[in-house]
């Protein structure tokens, strides 16, 4: 543990190793849903679609915020240049979390969703059913209660120690994230304030505060691999997240085109989320310029290669996938077709995902001891992996674009009488799922690949 | 960037930015809900509507299925299925038999369970969904297949 300048920095590693145990089940089953699209009866009634589907995106959203707090353990501590104030705490909220995650997840998977329901008093509080915020509502109060504690902890430790703007922006998107998140205790019966404030939640988070928590967590790896002036990385974290913020709330208008919402939603959210990709143009001009203007050649190539990489595919999936569908006389066509999906695909995997195996590729070779990187050997298999998840992630977008771009034609665009239906659609879009679903398993390839590079010449100090 | 603009300014541009657009963001949600309910007919909720919406969310409808073109996109749209199959005169009979036809069992094609529902449950599922199609969501979608 001698390479790590915090001790209780390694309290990150349980969370780190933990999000990726999560990231296997959510290939898995989104392998499993990808199969159903074209096989619809594969596994019978054993696990229906919707179950499968809860546990890919349930599992996606919970190993994104294991990775966002082992990122903010890690990197706390060396900002405020003191020792995590109580590493105790974040062990303990680590068992709780798993804990009630994995409880969670059992009971989508071991019991009919109506039943987990009734057993956790849905009735009582209903906030249940909902896209994204399926868990029980005492899964909601524990999520709360593990970020009150990791918020305390990390406010702690900032209080007593340096404030840099990392520190502060991260804090920030961290309690948005928090603050947020308790627009999914608010489930009115009537279905239009419902949905309006559900995305206040979603919304927020993913094309709000976690913008935040990605751009600190960025600006963090360019300061260590490139070993660049702070001062020019937070000035350009600033711009870019102060970009993210002006475009993305007002940005929110573009979910409340087909809502029961006053019609100039259609002209606030069409104008400002069109701008919506231009923080994360901003941000692979300044991850580029960060590398090409290092001062240091960090031995660490991979965290590298992740931190440009996760700029550039975070504007592809976020930014220019985003723009493809948000303009509202677009969006009237597209709304909830393949094309969605092709985004939401691109845009978690490239902005949120790669920015956690960024930290991870960072962070891993100092927590455990192994140096200020992993061997050369153990470097290239995390590259590979790298190359074989993103450019699998590419086809799975290209092929869902497709689709959706076929849907619109099949069942959108066409007049009530000479549409096709959506099932009769559906059947139309089968080769463009199953070329997804062999992109689908290169994924997993890369993801094994990937793993793979954990175990490589672990006692080799590049 | 130029040196002239300085990390301080760039953070002012951030907070300030931020708190500023929040409030627009806050004025225009106010006036939103304020306008919903012309558009939500809310004086049609009734027990029925109530219950059947609670119905679909502890089936976990929104996991296959669209409901205004949000959810899975596995399943048909559903906030037009009142009108797609058979509206006053016919989709309280048509969803009836529907729902205890599942899982209709062909193969190959997408499943959906059988949620056991008793026939009031599924009566007041219709309603629902009855007051789902009534909303006026600025015209979407642009045809009765969803």
């Amino acid at each position: 543990m001698s390479t790590l300048k915090y001790q209780s920095q390694a309290v990150a590693k349980p969370y780190f190793v933990f999000a990726l145990i999560l990231f296997v089940g959510q290939i898995l089953f989104g392998l499993l849903m990808g199969l159903q699209y074209v096989v619809g009866d594969i596994v019978g009634g054993l696990i229906p679609f919707n179950v499968a589907r809860m546990v890919h995106t349930n599992l996606l959203i919970v190993w994104l915020l294991f990775g966002f707090m082992g990122a903010a353990y890690y990197l706390v501590p060396e900002e405020s240049e003191t020792e995590l104030y109580s590493p105790k705490l974040a062990i303990a909220l680590f068992w709780i979390f798993a804990a009630a995650g994995v409880a969670t997840i059992l009971g989508y998977l071991l019991v009919p969703y109506s039943t987990l329901a009734h057993f956790t008093m849905n009735d009582l509080w209903p906030t249940m059913g909902r896209e994204f915020l399926e868990q029980p509502t005492i899964t909601k109060i524990g999520i709360v209660v593990v970020a009150l504690g990791f918020l305390f902890n990390l406010g702690m430790t900032i209080l007593k120690g340096r404030k840099t703007a990392i520190n502060m922006v991260l804090l920030t998107g961290l309690i948005g994230l928090a603050v947020f998140f308790l627009f999914a205790f608010y489930n009115p019966t009537n279905l239009a304030l419902d949905k309006y404030f559900w995305w206040f939640v979603v919304h927020l988070w993913v094309e709000g505060v976690w913008e935040l928590i990605m751009g600190a967590i960025l600006a963090y790896v360019l300061i260590k691999v490139t070993g660049v002036d702070r001062e020019v990385i937070e000035k350009w974290l600033y711009v870019i997240i102060a970009m993210a913020l002006i475009t993305g709330i007002l940005g929110t208008g573009h979910h409340f085109y087909w809502l029961m919402t006053p019609e100039y939603w259609q002209w606030v959210g069409s104008i400002f989320s069109a701008l919506e990709p231009l923080p994360f143009f901003a941000m692979v001009l300044y991850a580029f310029n960060m590398v090409n203007r290092r001062r240091r050649e960090h031995p660490n190539k991979a965290a590298t290669l992740w931190a440009l990489g996760t700029a550039v595919m975070s504007f592809l999936g976020a930014g220019v996938w985003g723009f493809l569908h948000t303009l509202s006389f677009v969006n009237y066509y597209t709304h909830g077709s393949q094309i969605t999906a092709a985004h939401g695909h691109m845009a978690f995997y490239g902005a949120y995902a790669m920015i956690v195996m960024t930290i991870i590729s960072y962070a891993m070779p100092k927590i455990r001891g192994i140096g200020e990187a992993n061997s050369n050997k153990a470097q290239v298999i995390e590259m590979w992996g790298f190359w074989l998840m993103t450019i699998a992630m590419v086809f799975i977008t290209l092929f869902l674009t497709g689709a959706g771009i076929l849907q619109v034609w099949l069942q959108r665009i066409p007049e009530s009488g000479e549409a096709l239906s959506f099932m009769v659609t559906q059947d139309k879009l089968a080769i463009f799922y199953w070329l997804r679903e062999i992109a689908g398993v290169i994924f997993l390839l890369g993801l094994v690949t990937y793993l793979t590079s954990f175990f490589v010449d672990k006692k080799q100090t590049a | 960037m130029s040196e002239s603009f300085t990390k301080g300014m760039a953070r002012n541009i951030y907070y300030g930015g931020a708190v500023f657009f929040f409030l627009i963001f806050l004025a225009l949600t106010f006036h939103t809900t304020k306008e919903m309910p012309k558009r939500d007919h809310r004086e049609n909720i009734t027990k029925a509507v109530e219950r059947g919406k609670e119905l679909w969310e502890e089936n976990n409808c929104i996991g296959c299925h669209t409901l205004i073109g949000e959810g899975a996109y596995f399943a048909p749209e559903l906030a037009n299925v009142y009108d797609r199959r058979g509206g006053d005169a016919g989709f309280k009979a048509f969803f009836n038999g529907w729902m205890k036809a599942q899982p209709l069992n062909i193969p190959g094609r997408r499943q959906m369970p059988n949620f056991h529902l008793t026939d009031q449950e599924i009566d007041d599922l219709a309603e629902f969904l009855k007051w789902t199609s009534e909303l006026d969501d600025n015209n979407w979608p642009p045809n009765i297949e969803g």
